[in-house]
C-alpha cells in the first residue's frame, strides 16, 4: 500500500469512552488491531487527542462521576501520566452573571504548527480555555465565557444535551494562527480574527427548529464543523437542521444535505473531511424525526459519502449490520486518517469500534464490548 | 488531624488515611492541596463549592460548608456519594 505515513510509523486510534480510554494500534496493512488500554477505567473520558506537531504528547480530558474534572497529559503514547496542574475552571462571578463551574472538559485541539505547547479546549458549561503550556495549566477566555451576550446565546445546562450543552468545534485556521472558530450546541458557530479577543457570530444560512427565528443565535445547533486540511477556506457542518458547506470568504452556509435520500434525511451528530481532497466527506446519519430517537435510521446504519462536495451523496454500508441496529455515533466518535486510501473509523454509543480500509466501501467491527464511545481520534504514531 | 480519603482519591495520596491540619474545613482542605496538588479541585469546584457527589463528615456529623468549624483533635471523613451505573 502507499502509505502516506513514514515506513516505521502506523495508524493508532485512540478511543474516549465513559469508562475509560483505549489505543488500538494497527499493523501496516491496517488489517489488524493491538489494543492497549483501559486507561483510566472508570474514569469519563470526553477526548483523547495526539499532538501532531511532536507526535508524542497525548491529552486526555477526563473527569469521574464523582469528583471534578481534570486533564492528563503524556508524552510516552500512555505508559505514564501527569495531571494538569491547573485544569480548566470559570473565573469568578463578573458582569452581573453567575459563577460557573466547570463539569467536563469536552473538545480539545491542538494549536497551530508555529505555536508548540499551545491548545485550546471546550468545556461544558460551554467556555473556551486556552493552554501555552502543552496542557498543564488553562486559562479562561473570558471574551466568550464572561460576555453577557454570549452567555445570553450559550444559553443554560437546561438549554443543552443531556449531558450539557457543550462549546466544540474549536478550529484555528493552519495559515493564521489567530484566526479561529468555534461552535457551541446551543449557540452558534463563531469566528474570532484577532487571535479571541473578539468573536463574532457566523450563522447566516444555517437553520433552526420549526417555528423558532433563525435571527437569534440562541438558537442554532451545530453539532460538528470540520475545515478541510487542503483547501482551509472550505467548511463543513453537520447541524441539529441539516449538513451545510462554507467557502470563505462568503458568509453564507450552503445547506448541501437537500441531497440526501428523503428517507434517511441530512441530521446527525459527526462530520468527516477527507484529508487532501477538499470535494469528499461523510457524515453517518440519524433519526432526527418526532422524539428524535438519534439512531440509524431504520435501524440500517450507514455512513454517507460525498465526493463534490455535498451535490450527491452515496450511501456507504458494505459490512455493517443490515438491519435492528440502532446506533447512536456522537459528534467525536468518527474521524479519518491520512493514509494514501484513506481510512475511516467510528464508535458507537453501544461500544463498537468499526473501521473502513477504503474510504468507505466496506467496514469491519475491530472492536466491541466497550463502553459508550464518546470520541475516536486517528493518529500517526513512530 | 486524621483525614479518610476515599479510593477514587488515592492516586493523590497513596493511603486511605493522611494527616492535614486547620480548624476549619477550608483550611484542612488547602493543607491537603498543599501535600497532594490538584486534590482540592477535585472536591471543590472554582465557585467554592462542595462537588454534587462529595460528602463531608465530622464527630457523625455532616459538613456542608467550608467554613464549618473542625475539632483538630477529631476525623474528617471525605465519601464519595454516587449511584447508578
Amino acid at each position: 500500500m502507499n502509505s502516506q505515513t513514514p515506513a516505521d510509523s502506523h495508524v493508532a486510534l485512540l478511543v474516549a469512552t465513559r469508562k475509560g480510554a483505549w489505543l488500538y494500534h494497527a499493523d501496516p496493512a491496517r488489517s489488524s488491531w493491538r489494543v492497549d488500554g483501559p486507561h483510566f477505567l472508570g474514569h469519563i473520558i470526553n477526548h483523547l487527542v495526539l499532538d501532531p506537531r511532536d507526535g508524542r504528547t497525548l491529552l486526555a480530558a477526563a473527569s469521574t462521576g464523582h469528583l471534578g474534572p481534570t486533564l492528563f497529559r503524556s508524552t510516552d503514547f500512555g505508559k505514564s501520566w501527569a495531571e494538569a496542574t491547573r485544569p480548566p475552571a470559570f473565573g469568578p462571578a463578573t458582569n452581573g452573571l453567575p459563577g460557573r463551574s466547570v463539569k467536563q472538559t469536552f473538545w480539545l485541539t491542538p494549536g497551530p504548527a508555529g505555536e508548540p505547547g499551545v491548545w485550546y479546549a471546550g468545556t461544558s458549561p460551554q467556555g473556551l480555555f486556552r493552554s501555552e503550556d502543552g496542557g498543564m495549566s488553562w486559562s479562561p477566555f473570558s471574551v466568550i465565557n464572561d460576555d453577557p451576550q454570549y452567555r445570553e446565546w450559550m444559553g443554560t445546562e437546561q438549554d443543552g444535551t443531556p449531558d450539557g450543552p457543550k462549546l466544540h468545534s474549536i478550529i484555528v485556521d493552519p495559515r493564521d494562527p489567530a484566526h479561529l472558530y468555534i461552535a457551541m450546541s446551543g449557540g452558534g458557530v463563531h469566528e474570532s480574527l484577532d487571535g479571541g479577543r473578539s468573536f463574532a457570530p457566523l450563522v447566516e444560512g444555517m437553520e433552526v427548529v420549526e417555528g423558532f427565528d433563525p435571527n437569534s443565535i440562541a438558537f442554532h445547533d451545530p453539532h460538528c464543523i470540520r475545515l478541510c486540511p487542503a483547501k482551509p477556506d472550505r467548511l463543513y457542518q453537520q447541524n441539529h437542521c441539516g449538513i451545510y458547506r462554507l467557502d470563505r470568504p462568503a458568509t453564507r452556509w450552503q445547506r448541501i444535505g437537500r441531497g440526501m435520500p428523503a428517507e434517511v434525511g441530512d441530521i446527525g451528530f459527526p462530520m468527516v473531511v477527507h484529508p487532501r481532497d477538499p470535494d469528499s466527506a461523510w457524515v453517518f446519519p440519524m433519526d432526527g424525526t418526532q422524539v428524535w430517537p438519534r439512531t440509524s435510521p431504520g435501524g440500517r446504519p450507514a455512513v454517507y459519502a460525498t465526493r463534490d462536495g455535498g451535490e450527491s451523496w452515496q450511501r456507504q454500508d458494505h459490512g455493517l449490520p443490515a438491519g435492528q441496529a440502532w446506533w447512536t455515533v456522537k459528534r467525536q466518535a468518527m474521524c479519518a486518517d491520512g493514509e494514501a486510501e484513506v481510512g475511516l473509523y467510528f464508535g458507537t454509543t453501544s461500544g463498537e469500534l468499526w473501521a473502513s480500509r477504503d474510504e468507505g466501501r466496506s467496514w469491519d467491527c475491530i472492536a466491541r464490548h466497550l463502553p459508550e464511545i464518546y470520541a475516536v481520534e486517528a493518529a500517526t504514531l513512530p | 488531624m486524621k483525614v479518610l480519603i476515599p479510593s477514587a482519591l488515592r492516586s493523590y495520596t497513596g493511603q486511605a488515611w493522611v494527616e492535614a491540619g486547620g480548624t476549619v474545613l477550608s483550611e484542612v482542605l488547602a493543607d491537603l492541596d498543599r501535600q497532594f496538588p490538584g486534590i482540592r479541585f477535585r472536591m471543590i469546584d472554582e465557585q467554592g463549592a462542595i462537588r454534587r457527589h462529595i460528602r463531608f463528615f465530622h464527630g457523625e456529623q455532616m459538613v456542608k460548608t467550608l467554613a464549618h468549624p473542625l475539632d483538630p483533635e477529631g476525623q474528617l471523613l471525605i465519601v464519595q456519594a454516587l449511584s447508578g451505573g
